[in-house]
């Protein structure tokens, strides 16, 4: 019965949502915001980045991601504060990954790819601005490199403070070379590098300097993640064999 | 019906149903996995409406890379063509923020096993710590 | 668009939503976890037709590899089906 009335609900609010915007034009120009207009004349007149995506995303609203970096910062370090209660835990732990093994294809695939994987990660996030990518983009793919790794060998750990450190200095690099532009006398994130040429790789100013900062950042992040959480199977698995030992 | 038409029913049914899908499962189910299952349908949905609202028909992608600018000449011509980079950028930042937010939740999900050994929200309610 | 991407995209959209309701249906996790990763995949390809190949690029490595990767390693370390 419960199931019954949300499911007639959730049927009139998805044919009120079809009705409104199936009213509002589809693909055609007028569908297209003045600001979006705004961006794509002044991107590259303005600023000679190529990638529009770029320019709005750390340039015209620099802010915006400093803000979004700072999110991510939380998310990884409230995850560990969520599934460690004690530090030595997680020390003692970090050198107990010898349990299971995967297959010899799976290890040695991983060791010729994640070279591969990483300088493909570095070429997106240094072209961000020429090509589609940047530092997200190239920072999760470096993430999925090291992901590839902690699946094959067991015993692969990631040195906590490297990823700290690594993370800091991203991040004040970022902040600082926005404090930069307010002590040229302009205003924070501001570019105060010259342009230079449309479509050349040292081109846009500040803007390829903090997408690599950025590209540092999420992989560094993403990374951290992927550790703390696949530290804790591993926990689990320690613990239920103590117990069957013991029961 | 032509072309266009058929792509704006397409693209935005796909959106509004995967909304309303992924609420479904966020209002009924009761297992803690499935509603953060569905969290992360409703955040794909949400991107496709959005990507959908700054699509221009034939357009390109707002990149001015040499290809375009050698068949547009100019800077003016070109961003005739080019879709809303606005929603892009939008987009963008909603995806890696909606990885953390999934990470956390699931973080939460794993923390609630543990201490009531159940991922039922119904038996964690009626368990009172 | 021209015809032959239109039926794709049809197709596509019939893919997205029967794996969404495959997803939410299904009651053993893992199988949901896939489907969602289906998801992922069909609306990277929509991405790109959509001409926005820096989403795309984002939601094919978000989606597919690692958001599904830490549903399966909460689900491995919680119960496997819903009750």
């Amino acid at each position: 019965m419960k199931k019954l009335i949300s499911i007639i609900f959730l049927l009139y609010i998805a044919y009120q949502l079809f009705v409104v915007f199936y009213a509002i034009p589809f693909g055609t120009d007028e569908v297209r915001s003045k600001v979006g207009k705004f961006y794509l004349e002044h991107s590259p007149k303005d600023l000679q980045v190529a990638n529009t995506v770029t320019s709005i995303v750390v340039n015209f609203r620099g802010f915006d991601t400093l803000g979004e970096v700072t999110v991510l910062f939380l998310a990884s370090t409230a995850l560990g504060s969520i599934l460690f209660r004690r530090r030595e835990v997680h020390t003692r732990l970090s050198h107990l990954r010898t349990s299971v093994e995967a297959s010899s294809i799976v290890r040695v695939t991983g060791r010729i790819l994640f070279p591969m994987i990483v300088l493909l990660g570095a070429y997106v996030f240094i072209h961000g601005h020429l090509t589609p990518g940047g530092g997200f983009q190239g920072g999760v793919i470096i993430a999925t490199g090291f992901l590839f790794l902690l699946l094959a060998y067991r015993q692969f750990t990631i040195d906590h403070k490297t990823i700290m450190w690594v993370e800091s200095l991203a991040g004040i690099t970022f902040a600082g070379i926005g404090l930069v532009g307010i002590f040229m006398g302009k205003t924070f994130l501001e570019n105060f590098l010259g342009v230079g040429k449309l479509n050349e790789l040292i081109s846009g100013g500040i803007i390829p300097l903090i997408y690599i900062a950025v590209g540092f950042k999420v992989a560094a992040e993403l990374t951290g993640i992927l550790d703390t959480i696949l530290l804790i199977s591993i926990t689990v698995d320690e613990t239920e064999n103590q117990t069957e030992k013991n029961g | 019906m032509d072309n266009l038409q058929i792509l704006k029913i397409a693209f935005y049914g796909a959106s509004i149903s995967l909304i309303i899908v992924g609420l479904y499962a966020v209002i009924t189910k009761r297992n803690l996995i499935k509603i953060v299952l569905g969290l992360s349908i409703m955040d794909n949905g949400l991107n496709l409406l959005f990507i959908t609202i700054g699509f221009v028909n034939n357009g390109t992608a707002p990149i001015f890379s040499p290809l375009v600018m050698e068949k547009y000449k100019t800077v003016e011509a070109a961003s005739q063509v080019m879709v809303d980079p606005v929603v892009q950028a939008l987009v963008l930042t909603a995806i890696v923020i909606g990885f953390g937010v999934t990470a956390v939740a699931l973080a939460l999900v794993l923390r609630l096993y543990r201490h009531h050994n159940t991922t039922n929200i119904d038996e964690i309610r009626n368990l009172k710590w | 668009m021209s015809t032959i991407l239109t039926i794709l995209v049809v197709i596509g959209a019939i893919v997205l939503i029967a794996a969404a309701l495959f997803a939410v249906h299904k009651r053993d996790l893992v199988v949901a976890t896939v489907a969602t990763s289906v998801i992922s995949l069909v609306l990277s390809l929509f991405y790109f037709l959509l001409q926005a190949p820096d989403v795309a690029l984002t939601e094919a490595a978000i989606g597919v590899a690692l958001t599904t990767i830490i549903f399966i390693v909460t689900i491995r370390n919680t119960k496997r089906f819903e009750d």
